[in-house]
């Protein structure tokens, strides 16, 4: 796109803090994104993973603190300068949060509305493409969410998310809730697309196998804050209890033991 | 905004050219632009196209790119990409492996019989409808029945919530209503019988029409928006979250634990809200009747005992438990349809209402009908 700040990070978060009420969820959080890496996000139950997506996003403003995503400051920008933002990153919430009025097809050419010159069956045509990448079936297009299964529809939110090939992709735990193989495939997916797109990927999960075969880096949040970046074999050195714990526990050993599962999974 | 920016050479699409160049964003902002130039070429010749200028290319571009491709491959000619660069050439690859084979749209049949069809199946549906409110009323006598043999079951607390809800709360919304159209009585009626001097029979006109008709059935009107559309509402959420199958696999009977005590509450409360609206609109038009006819309190008291019976009190509020019945019926009948989505859940809730209050009316002219027979 521009090569104007070509070593600034795509998302950068400085001294986020967020509380509701007395409950302090962050207090202080700094985070870097880098450009075309998969980053994923864990962290416990209740440590703001998906508080912490809100606000990037700007769906949740925080108490004080400054997030700047390309450049561009979310919090204090003008009006323009989030605009353009808007079209330069999509969100896959946790169960598609498709619209249950509209059809698949419907859904994914929502975004594209916006891109006025394009004619409705152009936006169609598109619309099939980005559900066949998803590695929907093509009558998948005219179904209701209603009448898709868990799996469908998060392929489906990320159709609708990747509509206009932002440059990042948000995505809320993207497997959670989807069998063994669907979750695989999900992790391959996810992978090829963004190698293939050049994709950022802002990863929320708990899911470690998607960590191993996914993530090039991983942030822990704890303490209400990131306690450490760094790839997987940094996280086995950290001492902190919690990240010790979740980086030796039984299924973080199972998840090491098949180091490749996904990626060998290969294909839909 | 998108960069827009998109230069093709030649300018114009020429049937000679062969070898083509695009530099620039082939980008969703200019795929129109690209697409339409593309369509222009014909499928006359092997062609190349070089992107080495192409500085940005997404799938919306490559799609653009790859339906030429097809379209030549389809002609028995060949398109050649070239210099592209490695990222250009995994988006190409990426959406040429992904692109949609449609399947032949399922034949949609036209003419007479289509329709004659549509017409059938919602005939079909309105009885399927009457006989499935049936059943929702046979059940939910049923569960009354057995919650009175055993008293345990019944859920007292859901009664009492439901019965605030229903009862106490409309009371100032059916009070006024009440209370205005005794006022609207008294003042239309004066009018026109003071025309022939009998403007003391106002009293009957009043007491007769708000006792018998007016007070109970626009309280039950009044009932059906508030009550029927909260039943829907709240069942429909509930089915919706899967709450409805979770109380069946804890062995709870939906019928027990939501309907009982909903139609039952409507049940004690409706003939009540009925009392409270009759004696509202006896108040309003012996208010407006004081003030426009000059009938005293006390005058107004003595005609209305002297000229009207206590049948028409009774016959008006007979009708009160039937009314309670259909709109409790109609609301958790439609609560129990709401299937997946949002959508379904705002239509079940205004069918609700609109099938309520319809056969709230026709109830009330079937009993017209009933006591005009019987003589009372």
């Amino acid at each position: 796109m521009s090569g104007a700040e070509p070593e600034a990070p795509a998302i950068r978060v400085r001294g986020l803090v967020n509380r509701f009420g007395s409950h302090v969820v962050h207090d202080g959080l700094d985070l870097d994104v880098r450009r075309g890496e998969i980053l994923g996000v864990v962290g416990g139950s209740g440590t703001g993973k998906s508080v912490l997506l809100r606000s990037i996003t700007g769906l949740l403003r925080p108490a004080a603190g400054r997030i700047e995503v390309f450049g561009i400051d979310v919090l204090s920008g003008s009006e323009e300068a989030r605009a353009t933002l808007d079209e330069r990153w999509g969100v896959m919430f946790q169960d598609g949060a498709l619209f249950s009025s509209l059809t698949v097809r419907e859904n994914v050419e929502v975004p594209m509305r916006k891109v006025a010159r394009l004619d409705p069956d152009l936006r169609r045509a598109l619309a099939d493409l980005k559900i066949s990448l998803v590695g929907l079936p093509y009558l998948a297009g005219d179904k209701y969410p209603s009448e898709l299964s868990g799996g469908m529809r998060k392929r489906a939110g990320l159709a609708r998310a990747l509509a206009l090939d932002p440059d990042i992709v948000f995505l809320d735990e993207p497997t959670a809730g989807l069998d063994p193989i669907g979750a695989a495939a999900f992790d391959t997916l996810i992978r090829d697309l963004s190698r293939a797109l050049g994709l950022t990927v802002f990863l929320v999960t708990h899911d470690l196998d998607t960590l191993y075969a996914v993530c090039d880096r991983i942030a822990v949040l704890a303490d209400r804050k990131v306690l450490i970046t760094g790839s997987l074999q940094d996280m086995q050195a950290v001492d902190h209890p919690w990240v010790h714990d979740y980086f030796h526990g039984p299924r973080a050993r199972a998840a090491l033991d098949a180091p490749s599962a996904g990626a060998l999974q290969g294909g839909r | 905004m998108l960069d827009q920016d998109l230069r093709f050479d030649p300018a114009a699409p020429a049937e000679g050219a062969s070898s083509l160049r695009i530099a620039g964003a082939a980008t969703v902002a200019t795929v129109d632009r690209l697409h339409a130039w593309l369509d222009g070429l014909g499928t006359g010749a092997d062609r190349s196209i070089d992107i080495g200028e192409v500085a940005r290319l997404d799938t919306a571009g490559a799609w653009a790119l790859v339906t030429f491709e097809r379209r030549l491959t389809e002609a028995g000619r060949h398109l050649d990409i070239r210099n592209a660069a490695a990222e250009a050439r995994l988006v190409l690859d990426t959406v040429r492996g992904a692109m949609p084979a449609p399947d032949a749209p399922a034949p949609s049949p036209r003419g007479l019989i289509p329709l004659l069809d549509a017409t059938g199946r919602r005939v079909a549906a309105s009885t399927g409808k009457a006989a499935a409110l049936t059943g929702v009323l046979g059940l939910f006598l049923a569960r009354l029945a057995r919650v009175l043999r055993h008293p345990r079951e019944f859920r007292a607390i859901a009664l009492v919530a439901h019965c605030d809800d229903v009862g106490l709360r409309a009371v100032p919304i059916v009070a006024l209503m009440a209370f205005l159209i005794g006022v609207v009585l008294a003042f239309q009626g004066s009018a026109q019988l003071r025309q022939f001097g009998a403007e003391v029979f106002v009293v009957d006109l009043i007491a007769i029409s708000v006792l018998r008709e007016l007070g109970i059935l626009l309280t039950a009107i009044i009932v059906a928006g508030r009550t029927a559309s909260a039943f829907t509402a709240a069942i429909g959420a509930m089915k919706m979250r899967e709450e409805i199958d979770a109380m069946r696999t804890l062995g709870l009977d939906p019928a027990v634990v939501l309907f009982v005590p909903r139609i039952l509450a409507l049940l004690l409360m409706l003939p009540i809200l009925g009392l409270i609206a009759n004696v509202m609109g006896l108040v309003g038009g012996a208010l407006m009747a004081w003030i426009e006819l000059g009938i005293s309190p006390s005058m107004f008291r003595t005609r209305l005992i002297e000229g009207t019976d206590i049948s028409h009190v009774i016959v008006g509020l007979v009708k009160a438990p039937v009314f309670a019945l259909i709109i409790g019926v109609v609301g958790c009948h439609a609560g129990m349809q709401v299937s997946g989505n949002a959508e379904s859940l705002g239509r079940m809730t205004s069918s609700a209402v609109v099938t309520a209050i319809f056969s709230v009316i026709v109830a009330d002219a079937l009993f017209s009908i009933f006591f005009a027979q019987v003589g009372l």
